[in-house]
This record gives C-alpha cells, sequence and structure tokens, in this order.
C-alpha cells in the first residue's frame, strides 16, 4: 500500500481508520486498482517516474466529513488534494501537484442548494455537474441559464477555481467571476463561509460578494488554502431569442478595427462572446497547407499584407471574420444587429454580414441538433469531437494538454502572437501549431487566449518528454512578450508562476507568507500554482 | 470545430493510439460470459437492466448517446466503418469484460471514470445492460 511521503506506517495507518469514520467504510480507497483512477488520464508524465500518483482517496458526502477528514489529515500531516468531479483534462485532471497526496473527492457533494430565478443565483456543493445543475433547472421549468464551458460533466465548483470559463454572455462566462459567495475548510478543519455568508442567516450569499471586510475568495481559486465545500454563482435570466451574425472584413490589417469594434459592441453588453476566425484557415481545416501558402511563408520575411490581400482576393474571401452572437427579446436583436452593422459600414470599407436565422426559445428539436449549445447555456460533450476518432483524424491522441497564454483584445497584439509563436515553433524545429490565420479563444470577457492543444500518449515517453520540454519554452516565450498563462496542469505550474516575477517574486512570497500563515503543516494541495509549503519549498534562482 | 487544434498539425508524428486500439480488439474477442449466464432470476435481471440503461443515460450517453454531437459515437463509427455499429447500444458483441475495461480504464481520449462517479454496482448494471441482447458465446 502507498504511504503518503513523510509520513510513518503507524500514522498513516491511524489515519485511516479515522478517515473511515469520518467518511464511511466503503469511500476511502487505497486498493492499486481505485487510486490508479484518480491518475491524470492525459498525464504529459504517463507511465514516468515523476508522473503525480495519490497514495489514497477519500470522498466525504458532506461538509462537516471534510473537515473531520483535513482536521486528520492536520494532525498527521498528510498531504492532501481536493478535486470537485475530476475533470480538469488538459490542465491536471484529478492528479495532485505532490505525489503521494491523499485526494479528497467531493463527487458525492452533488447537492443543488438552491436555485433562484427571480434573483437569478444558484448556490451549488463541488459535486454537481453543468449537467446536474443543467437538469435541475430544465425539471422545475426555472428561467435562468447557465454558462458552462465545452465539457457539460465538469464542476461549475471547480471549473470556476481553476478560473474557467463559457459562452454566453459578458461576464457569466468568467466563471470565477461570476461566483458570489464561498464556503471552505481550511487547513486545520475549521469552516469559513465568505461575503455575506459570514452573516449568520445571511439573506444575500450568492448576490453581495463582499459581505464586509476584505475579500478573501480568490485566494481559493488557484490556491491551496482549503477546500471549497460550496458556491454561489450568479445565472442569467432566460433571454427570449439568439441571433447570430458573422462580419467579415476583407484586408488582413483590417483586424485591427475589427477587433476594436467587436470590444466596443461587446463591453457595451450588446452582444455576447465573439467568435472569431480566419475564412483562409485556421481551426477546423485538416491537412497540408496549399502550396501557394507555403511558398509565400517560405520567402524570407514573409508575406507582406499586400499578399496576403492578394491570396484573399484570389480567393474570392476575406482575411477575418467574427461571428458576433445577440440575446435578448427580438426587437433587442433586431436593434442591436443593427446597430453592429452600422458601426462596421462607418469604420471598415468592405465589411460584410452575414446573419444567422433568429432563434426563439424553447428550441426545437431540429433547431437543439444544429445550435453552438454552450452558447446557449446549453451542457454537452460535443467538444470531444475534435481529438475523438473520425474520418479525418483516424489515429487519435490519448488525451491533450493545453498552453493557454492571455493575450491583449488587440489585433495587433493577435498578429504580433502569431509571429512570435510561428517563429518559436521555427526554432524548436516542430510543426507549428500557429499559422498567420490563427485567431485566438475569446472566453475570457477582457483578454484573448491565444491557446494551443499538444497531443498527449500514454505509450509515447519521448513524444511526451518532447512536448514538455516545448511547453516550458513556450511559456518562457510568452513571458518575453508580456504574455502569461492564465491555467495550467501541475507539471507546469512552477514553470508559470516564475514567469509572474514581477520585483523578485512579490506575489509568489505574498502567497507562501500566507500559505504558512493559514496552513503552517502545508497539508492542502502542496504546490498548487507554484505555491508549496515551507519544508517543502525550492531555492527560487 | 471551433475553437481547439492546431492549424495544418500533421497527425502522423503524435499518431500513437494503435496499442490502444489492440487491446481493444482483442478484449472483443476474449471469451466472456453471456449476460445473462448464472443464477439471476430473470426479474432480477430485468432490474438491473433497468438500472444499467439508467446509469447509462446519465454517464454514457452524453458521448455515446445517438445523433450528431456524440464523440463515442463519432469514434466508433469511424473505427469499425460500419462493420459493428458505432452506437453501443445496438452492439450484440459486447461482453461486461469489454464495458468494465473500457470504463476503468479508459481508451483513447475517453478517461477512465472513478467508482465515485460509476460504482461498481452501476458498471454491473450498465454492462448488462449493454449485453442485454448479447449473442450466446460459441
Amino acid at each position: 500500500m502507498a504511504v503518503p511521503p513523510g509520513v510513518g506506517t503507524r500514522d498513516w495507518e491511524t489515519a485511516l481508520r479515522q478517515f473511515r469514520r469520518a467518511a464511511g467504510e466503503s469511500w476511502v480507497f487505497t486498493s492499486d486498482d481505485d487510486i490508479a483512477l484518480y491518475r491524470d488520464a492525459y498525464s504529459p508524465l504517463w507511465g514516468e517516474p515523476e508522473e503525480r500518483l495519490v497514495s489514497a482517496a477519500i470522498a466525504p458526502d458532506t461538509t462537516e466529513q471534510v473537515s473531520a477528514v483535513v482536521r486528520t489529515a492536520n494532525q498527521f500531516r498528510i498531504p492532501v488534494f481536493p478535486i470537485s468531479t475530476g475533470k480538469n483534462l488538459g490542465y491536471g485532471g484529478s492528479a495532485p501537484n505532490l505525489s503521494g497526496s491523499v485526494v479528497i473527492d467531493l463527487k458525492r457533494m452533488n447537492r443543488v442548494v438552491e436555485v433562484d430565478d427571480k434573483r437569478h443565483f444558484a448556490i451549488v456543493e463541488p459535486g454537481v455537474a453543468y449537467f446536474d445543475l443543467y437538469r435541475h433547472i430544465q425539471e422545475r421549468g426555472l428561467n435562468v441559464w447557465i454558462d458552462c464551458p465545452d465539457p457539460g460533466w465538469g464542476s461549475p465548483v471547480g471549473n470556476s477555481l481553476d478560473h474557467g470559463v463559457g459562452y454566453t454572455f459578458g461576464a457569466y462566462r468568467d466563471h470565477f467571476h461570476s461566483h458570489c459567495g464561498l464556503e471552505a475548510v481550511l487547513p486545520n478543519g475549521d469552516i469559513v463561509r465568505t461575503g455575506m455568508g459570514a452573516l449568520p442567516g445571511a439573506k444575500t450569499w450568492a448576490e453581495y460578494r463582499y459581505g464586509f471586510g476584505p475579500t478573501v475568495d480568490g485566494l481559493f481559486a488557484q490556491g491551496n488554502l482549503g477546500i471549497v465545500t460550496k458556491m454561489g454563482f450568479h445565472l442569467l435570466p432566460a433571454p427570449q431569442a439568439y441571433q447570430t451574425s458573422v462580419v467579415t472584413v476583407p484586408r488582413r490589417r483590417d483586424i485591427v478595427p475589427l477587433v476594436d469594434l467587436v470590444n466596443e459592441l461587446e463591453h457595451q453588453a450588446l452582444v455576447g462572446m465573439p467568435e472569431y476566425f480566419s475564412p483562409l484557415g485556421g481551426f477546423g481545416r485538416p491537412g497540408p497547407p496549399p502550396q501557394e501558402l507555403v511558398a509565400l511563408m517560405q520567402r524570407p520575411g514573409g508575406p507582406t499584407d499586400e499578399e496576403f490581400d492578394q491570396y484573399a482576393r484570389e480567393r474570392n474571401a476575406g482575411s477575418w471574420s467574427c461571428r458576433l452572437q445577440f440575446y435578448g427579446s427580438p426587437k433587442v436583436i433586431a436593434a442591436h444587429l443593427e446597430h453592429a452593422k452600422d458601426r462596421f459600414a462607418a469604420v471598415v470599407a468592405g465589411s460584410a454580414f452575414q446573419d444567422g436565422e433568429l432563434l426563439r426559445f424553447p428550441l426545437n428539436a431540429e433547431q437543439l441538433d444544429r445550435v453552438h449549445k454552450v452558447a446557449v447555456g446549453i451542457p454537452n460533450m460535443s467538444i470531444f469531437s475534435i481529438g475523438a476518432r473520425t474520418e479525418l483524424n483516424p489515429s487519435p491522441s490519448d488525451g491533450h494538454l493545453w498552453f493557454s497564454p492571455i493575450i491583449p483584445k488587440s489585433g495587433e497584439a493577435v498578429l504580433e502572437a502569431q509571429r512570435v509563436f510561428m517563429d518559436a515553433f521555427a526554432k524548436l524545429g516542430m510543426p507549428s501549431m500557429v499559422s498567420p490565420f490563427t485567431m485566438p479563444a475569446t472566453w475570457m470577457h477582457r483578454a484573448f487566449i491565444f491557446i494551443m492543444a499538444f497531443p498527449i500518449s500514454r505509450s509515447n515517453v519521448a513524444q511526451n518528454q518532447r512536448t514538455r520540454t516545448v511547453f516550458r519554452e513556450l511559456v518562457k516565450v510568452a513571458a518575453e512578450h508580456g504574455w502569461g498563462e492564465y491555467r495550467t496542469a501541475p507539471v507546469f505550474q512552477d514553470d508559470v508562476m516564475a514567469a509572474y516575477s514581477f520585483n523578485n517574486h512579490s506575489l509568489l512570497r505574498l502567497h507562501e507568507a500566507i500559505k504558512d500563515a493559514v496552513d503552517p503543516n502545508g497539508i492542502v494541495a502542496a504546490g498548487r500554482s507554484g505555491i508549496w509549503p515551507r519544508h517543502l519549498r525550492r531555492t527560487r534562482a | 470545430m471551433k475553437l481547439v487544434g492546431g492549424w495544418w498539425m500533421v497527425g502522423s508524428e503524435w499518431s500513437l493510439a494503435s496499442v490502444v486500439a489492440a487491446v481493444w480488439v482483442a478484449l472483443l474477442y476474449i471469451a466472456g460470459v453471456p449476460a445473462y449466464a448464472g443464477a439471476t432470476s430473470a426479474r432480477q435481471s430485468d432490474a438491473t437492466v433497468q438500472k444499467g440503461n439508467e446509469a447509462y443515460q446519465y454517464w454514457c450517453a452524453t458521448c455515446h448517446g445517438r445523433g450528431p454531437g456524440h464523440p463515442g459515437t463519432v469514434a466508433l463509427t469511424a473505427k469499425y466503418k460500419g462493420a459493428l455499429p458505432g452506437l453501443l447500444e445496438e452492439r450484440t458483441d459486447l461482453t461486461p469484460q469489454t464495458v468494465r475495461f473500457a470504463v476503468r480504464r479508459g481508451t483513447s481520449i475517453m478517461p477512465f471514470f472513478r467508482k465515485t462517479e460509476v460504482s461498481d454496482a452501476d458498471l454491473d448494471a450498465i454492462a448488462q445492460y449493454l449485453t442485454r441482447r448479447a449473442s450466446p458465446r460459441r
């Protein structure tokens, strides 16, 4: 049987007895088969000695049980690592930073505590999946939408605590931003509620964020000061209708006014999440690039803007497009769409709109089949169609790893990121994941994510090692240009935190000071976001 | 195909599913017990199959359901090219062992499921559900 690092066998056996008493005999997992299920299925360290493994897993059912488990862990200085639904695939899955940690698996805590469709909020436990919350709302006919990430099997609590994102409207799709109040078990077992929740009998826990005094909620997101056992979220009142319209601009340099104008519309809350793409290439274009483009790209200095424009004209295509999403009543949508067209007509010569169908809710089955479900708050799993085996992808990988640098929300920044990362891939001697037509993801409300996916193998160690080398190099390249990752798998969290180095890593030093004060034994999620307890802290270069 | 993946990323360097595929195919031919073998009464079996159906709809159908947007069904359709149904519920060749293996080991980009998600009892019921029409083994 595996024993956590730094824990004696006798203490471990005593602790296991206490864990079983707290959570129930059948909810403490120690067999090799059972704890193997807590490996990161997409681990870039799969099968290597450095892979982050667990020594046991405990699945408490209540906050009080979590508290009892944590008290025992603290008593014996046993490292623990909480997971909600454990579906953080591509960013670490259910595996801890510190090998040998005991996972506290909160999946059994799957209660929807409250949903209010007049004041538009929900309070949920960590084991609730987006599917569950959606079903709860639908079964009761409640007049609210959720904002969900691509895979619906994740947890609103877990997703928001890793700064996860979604697809609908403004701040709702920044899931931590849309949270309001949380409950957490501290490393000494104490239970704390933030915001209005600190006031016994509070009526507005999930509505007014701040309560009174300093706000500490952010310390629990990507942090390791406690185990979150409840969270409130603001919800969007269900809109009456939805319509998309794709605006296309002709020239390469039009990317600058395109992004500026869409920013204006979005930050005025006139459109939901914009989705950028280039009609000339990018996502969903399998196979090798056209020979004419390869020839252009291989010229010293690369193509000029005029040559790109000529390339677009020859294909009778625009250079850039953006799918705008409008929500609200049909009248509101029509007015917002008309305004968007007026703005583009005034600013970008040659811009053109292609309107989608106006969809009124509820959608019929045929409409449901073709709508981008997450854009209308419906959790699903269709995103995995991209990585899964298809006719175009006959040999799928075993998983993937996300590289997710945050760049400014401007056309200039996109063009710069394209150049910088194409150069970086060329220097690293590997096929570029970025093209002159790559557009960023737009899940964040006020920044772009220039996201890339690296395939992961469960059998090819050399490939994974190469991927890790490339990944670390890209973290450095990004940092040199003022871009940092918003989220990453445990194996890279030290690297990413090291890039956030202003004033000799003063932010990390603050995190460490807080960590030492709140968790002196360093038991909770040691190493999360590069924040290690004192006894495991490495000397920084 | 909107927001994920690389651009013109050449697949061959990363193709590695052959081992997984080989294990999977091999398992299809491992001798298994017929779905209704043993002393289980028909009524118990019906109840288990029903429970398995419910657990399947909850845990599996989001990827392995019918219609567009179900990556598990898309993947199996691409894999078997008509030799077997892409929809697991239409298969008659599955054994409880293959079902348990897929859920607890994962395959390709499908991860394995923990016991706090799919309990052993639910997994047995799902296995019964998916093998309810299994052809008798020869």
